[in-house]
């Protein structure tokens, strides 16, 4: 035994943090392939309605987004609280729809416009008038492949 | 003899890193879209006029701004959309007064009786996102358990898992027969 006692405290050695990093970086990885850079700003507020036979939204390169809701309560002085239309980064009227579309069409590759899917994100307050005009200005536009954004859930209430 | 290298401080590496993954976290957000896809028809000409479609063929789903549900002439409640919706589109006992269907070569599948229903879905202005969508979730709930049960038969797999060339011949036995009218203006916002 005197052997043992004999010694002073043996102290804890570093722990190795080589790997470390590693691992963060892993992490990281992993997280920059499952996710998307959030797109714009979003001005308006949306709660999607909840649906149970939703799919996936395919090839999100090929995908315009038309945001409708209720401008958020630090926009709303300058929007008013009559839910409005987002596109890309502006609030804009359902008017410049057409000019969106033909934009975001210049934006792709002549191979890949036919297949561009415009998706509505609306919220679910949201009345069908104002989707309806959505979709006259699109059907005007020609941009006949459209998304309704859901949530995947249950049975409603 | 080469000296040897004394080696590198890596501990703040992973605070470096761990920065990086902090930032992606914040900038990004996870793929979560889904929702009901959905085919426009093409505008119409202004002289178009309206095809004759027997009665007998048609389906009305009406929607108020109150979001309560009219099929064809008595009011209806949204349980019962999906089940009405798949005895039309089936027409199971070839009833009279339900959709004719007619006799297609399909490949794969050979002969089958396509149905001529069509589903006209009409809703009024004041009518809620939420309450559309719901709507068009059943008659989509419908049209998928209809296919579902024709692959099942068939093929003895789920539609979801069929291959391509089976999954078209499954599409082209039903179709996704719903219509939307163009649209009218009653009652307020």
């Amino acid at each position: 035994m005197a052997r043992f006692t004999g010694k002073k405290a043996k102290e804890t050695p570093a722990l190795n943090m080589g790997s470390m990093s590693d691992i963060i970086f892993m992490l990281l990885f992993f997280f920059m392939v499952i996710t998307t850079m959030r797109e714009s700003t979003l001005y308006v507020k949306i709660i999607p309605p909840q649906g149970s036979e939703v799919t996936k939204l395919e090839k999100k390169s090929l995908v315009s987004y038309i945001n409708v809701g209720v401008p958020t309560p630090d926009q709303q002085k300058k929007y008013g609280t009559e839910p409005r239309i987002q596109l890309n980064d502006q609030i804009s009227e359902v008017s410049d729809i057409i000019a969106f579309v033909e934009q975001e069409r210049e934006q792709r590759p002549e191979a890949d416009r036919p297949l561009i899917t415009t998706a509505i994100k609306a919220d679910k307050q949201v009345r069908m008038g104002m989707v309806t005009d959505i979709k006259q200005e699109l059907r005007k536009a020609g941009a006949l492949k459209i998304f309704y954004n859901a949530t995947k859930g249950g049975k409603k209430k | 003899m080469a000296r040897k290298t004394p080696g590198l401080n890596t501990s703040s590496m992973s605070d470096i890193s761990f920065l990086l993954l902090a930032f992606f976290l914040m900038v990004s957000n996870i793929n979560s879209d889904m929702g009901i896809a959905r085919k426009l028809p093409p505008p119409l000409p202004e002289d178009a006029e309206a095809p004759e479609v027997h009665e007998r063929n048609i389906f009305v789903v009406m929607v108020n701004k109150d979001d309560r549900l009219l099929f064809n002439t008595e009011y209806g409640r949204i349980e019962d959309l999906k089940d009405r919706a798949k005895e039309f589109l089936g027409n199971p006992r070839n009833l009279s007064y339900m959709p004719e269907k007619k006799a297609t070569q399909i490949d794969l599948l050979g002969t089958y009786d396509v149905s001529k229903g069509v589903i006209s879905l009409r809703n009024d202005r004041g009518t809620s996102y939420d309450m559309y969508l719901q709507v068009q979730n059943e008659l989509t709930a419908a049209i998928n358990e209809m296919r579902d049960e024709l692959a099942t038969a068939r093929f003895g797999k789920h539609y979801a898992d069929l291959s391509e060339p089976q999954r078209k011949a499954v599409e082209t036995a039903i179709p996704m027969a719903i219509s939307e009218a163009e649209p009218t203006k009653i009652g307020g916002k």
